[in-house]
């Protein structure tokens, strides 16, 4: 069935079209310049140091704008949301999964949900290029991809029930590109888990203070898992309350033991926090979810969204200044220590989470559309978390350029480049073209009482010192340091341990529902044999490319690193082609470059971006040509920096070759899907007749809801109305009460009667 | 008086955003729904019920799923 035929334009409400109020031109002017004034300070500023309150206004100034217009745009003229059709949450309703829920909690679920570690860290190591092109491209990237494909995939699937976005690509191009899509979903969550495993390694690593810390959460989270299973089930806001304290402390607790006698305990080298890392991802995986994912997940979860909104007020507050160039010569040359390649593609690879992230499209059609009240609120929720997490990726980004660039490039820059010693690093440092003598990087260390900052690679620990220098600098002044660096990183290493062990569940159910086509039992989840095997599958193989991480002598991060990326901004193609194909098929063939052009610039990247990295003939950026390069040293028996001995060369041979063949299966993947989606849009355009759609018929909505987070005066009439009909209709059932006690909530939602 | 009125109020609908938020509501809205559905039905003990709500993420991991 056509969506045209199901909402005919006169019933969406929306279409009604009035002029702006003088005075709400004159605010949205004033909002225009203060963006405008944001963009040309960044943009103009050379050679001298300015404020990050111009990277916030030229943020906070554009989305406000695009969420304005763009959005609106978008909801109101491409997808035509319609506040008189039921959503899922209301047709479907069964008090748990699918329910109505207020528009602002949901935004609070789907923000929490979207936001991770990724925009911590892409735009981190994107700073190597200095501030302007990574925040040209978060902001923009935001607008224009990552917004829109959060909010039309929300907006599809909620059409069709909340069905998966793997789910949306078989039904609606076919079983092929289905079949590529859950591929790509797999091949890219290995990635993932592996990389973001091995930024905190990077952390980690010979840290008395973070290991002990982060080991404590263990113990925490099974004392609130048996809290809420035992002693007083459901009372997630006490139990998570005395987890927040038990961290604080454990955070405190680790700076004493690193300098006690245990301190060597947990003093723990790469190597062996791999292991432990695999160990923790499998048996945080076959355990109970109740005993250790879902205390963690309560934890991580206040950590996460209350240390955002501390970061944010931290950087108003503080308002530090920018020391990183706006464009440093890496962009042009492309021979950056942190990741080789240059500004084209690989700033836009890099970066993935905070202005484009596939893996929303995930969340956007999985939990979120089954609880959302009314289609009008997709834009709020949809496009309105991605924004936020966008300006998380600002964030992110002012922390990595308020601290000295030189300091910069030796956290990031892989031991192989650098050497292990202050002198050396300073020295190389000084080649890249910023200086920082050996005293300050020492003394950078002991402020945080680290042994050593020198290559701690992943984003993680920059950003951590960023933020621990705007922190000490609103509380506690340098004395705190040491207890905000050690916080930053507690705090993301706690929601990326959460992550793998939800990330290697996915996989494994993945993996079982694949399996159970060859051997039925592999399919029951109760099935230890089954979720042992396929755990172990999962585990291991995030395990390898975590262990090859660590190991490379070219440096993991930098390795692994645009894999991850490319990977991301695959999935992103495959959702931006699934609503493309979507907007084609529902006869809105006009509006298909909304997602279209996103889509057509997102695979040029990706492509671009693979292309380099299976073609280039630069040994540092191409895999094979690396490969080769080590092959021959090998075969003329020579060694070759940064490897020390004939082992490593064979190391660097195996690790190119690995990840030179994954970076060209997801570039066949993305053409494959691209290809399968662009033959059913053809037929789609050349026999619309024959069109077939998987959307749920229409059914009139009874519920009454704003749209956006304020009523407008029209929606504020509708709720008394319908709130009068249901008192005059007296207090039975379905008078509004069927989101709790009725005088509790703001805005009551009324029933049509 | 109208002031301590307005703080309750707000304190009110604090108190219910963070119970909507955490998730802590879910029982008190399962009772709501099911009462609704089926009038004389006998409900799920508060402790039942969140053992189902935790435990059918094991059966479905995907559920409640966070990101990168």
């Amino acid at each position: 069935m056509s969506e045209r035929a199901a909402a005919p334009p006169d019933r969406t409400g929306q279409a009604v079209r009035r002029r702006m109020s003088p005075a709400a031109v004159a605010g949205w002017a004033a909002v225009a310049v203060a963006g405008g004034l944001g963009w040309s300070m960044l943009a103009l500023a050379r050679g001298e140091e300015i404020s990050a309150a111009w990277m916030v206004a030229a943020a906070l100034g554009t989305y406000a704008i695009a969420y304005r217009f763009y959005s609106r745009f978008i909801a109101t003229r491409v997808l035509r949301v319609d506040k008189h059709r039921a959503t899922p949450a209301e047709r479907l309703d069964n008090g748990v999964d699918f329910h109505p829920t207020d528009r602002r909690v949901l935004f609070g679920h789907h923000f929490a949900a979207v936001a991770g570690a990724g925009p911590l860290v892409g735009p981190v190591l994107a700073a190597q290029m200095g501030y302007l092109p990574g925040t040209i491209w978060i902001i923009v990237g935001v607008i224009f991809a990552g917004a829109v494909q959060d909010m039309v995939t929300l907006f599809f699937s909620t059409r069709r029930n909340g069905r998966s976005l793997g789910q949306m690509a078989r039904d609606e191009i076919g079983p092929f590109g289905g079949a590529a899509a859950l591929v790509a979903v797999f091949a890219i969550m290995i990635i993932l888990l592996a990389v973001l495993a091995l930024v905190i390694v990077n952390a980690l690593a010979h840290s008395p203070w973070g290991v002990f810390s982060i080991g404590m959460t263990i113990p925490i989270a099974f004392f609130m898992g048996f809290y809420l299973r035992i002693l007083r089930p459901g009372r997630v806001t006490e139990v998570s309350v005395i987890g927040v304290l038990l961290l604080l402390l454990a955070i405190v607790a680790g700076g004493w033991v690193a300098e006690s006698s245990w301190a060597d305990t947990f003093t723990l080298s790469p190597g062996a926090l791999v292991l432990w890392m695999v160990a923790y991802g499998f048996v945080a995986s076959v355990l109970p979810v109740w005993m250790l994912l879902a205390p963690r997940d309560y934890l991580s979860t206040f950590m996460k969204v209350g240390t955002i909104v501390l970061l944010a007020i931290g950087v108003l507050v503080a308002m530090p200044t920018l020391k990183m160039p706006a464009v440093t010569d890496f962009a042009a040359r492309g021979d950056g220590p942190v990741f080789a390649g240059s500004l084209f593609p690989f700033v836009f690879v890099t970066i993935a989470c905070g202005a484009l992230s596939g893996f929303h499209s995930l969340v956007a059609s999985g939990t979120t559309p089954k609880m959302i009240q009314k289609e009008t609120q997709v834009r709020m929720v949809g496009y309105g978390a991605m924004l936020t997490e966008s300006f998380v990726a600002v964030m992110a980004m002012i922390a990595a350029c308020i601290i000295d660039p030189g300091l910069f490039f030796a956290i990031n820059s892989p031991s192989g480049m650098i050497g292990s010693t202050v002198e050396a690093a300073s020295a190389a440092v000084a080649d890249f073209g910023f200086t920082i003598s050996p005293q300050e990087l020492a003394a950078a260390a002991a402020a945080v009482e680290e042994e050593s900052l020198l290559s701690r690679t992943g984003g993680a620990p920059t950003f951590a010192l960023g933020m621990s220098e705007i922190f000490s600098a609103v509380v506690g002044g340098s004395a705190m340091k040491a207890f905000w660096y050690h916080f930053a990183i507690m705090f993301e290493a706690l929601f990326i341990l959460t992550t793998l062990d939800a990330g290697t569940r996915v996989g494994r159910f993945m993996l079982q529902d694949t399996l159970g086509n060859l051997y039925k039992p592999f399919r029951q989840v109760s099935w230890a044999p089954g979720v042992w095997f396929t755990s172990a599958v999962v585990v291991g193989a995030w395990g390898y490319f975590l262990w090859v991480g660590v190991h490379d002598p070219l440096g993991g991060i930098n390795q692994l690193f645009p894999l991850f990326g490319i990977a991301n901004q695959l999935l992103a193609a495959v959702a931006l082609a699934v609503c493309t194909t979507l907007l084609v098929k529902s006869g809105r063939l006009k509006w298909a470059w909304v997602t279209g052009v996103p889509l057509a610039w997102d695979v040029a990247v990706t492509l671009t971006a693979s292309w380099q990295k299976i073609f280039s003939g630069n040994p540092r950026v191409g895999f094979f040509t690396q490969r080769q390069v080590y092959q021959d040293g090998i075969n003329a028996g020579q060694l070759i920096p940064p490897a020390k001995d004939m082992g490593e060369m064979r190391t660097i041979v195996t690790n190119s070759t690995v990840d030179g063949v994954l970076a060209a299966l997801f570039a066949v993947l993305i053409i494959v899907v691209i290809l399968d989606a662009g033959r059913v849009c053809y037929r789609a355009i050349r026999h619309p007749e024959q069109v077939r759609l998987h959307e749920a018929p229409f059914e009139q909505s009874r519920i009454v809801a704003p749209a956006g987070l304020f009523a407008t005066a029209e929606e504020k009439a509708e709720l008394a109305a319908a709130e009068a009909a249901a008192r005059s209709a007296g207090s039975g059932p379905g008078s509004g009460a069927a989101e709790g006690p009725g005088d509790e909530r703001p805005e009551p939602v009324g029933r049509r009667t | 008086m109208r002031r301590t009125a307005r703080l309750r109020a707000l304190a009110a609908r604090a108190r219910w955003f963070w119970r909507e938020a955490t998730g802590e509501a879910a029982y008190d809205r399962y009772v709501e729904h099911a009462r609704r559905q089926a009038p004389g039905v006998a409900v799920l003990s508060r402790r039942e019920f969140e053992r189902r709500r935790t435990d059918a993420r094991e059966a479905d991991p995907r559920e409640g799923f966070r990101c990168c």
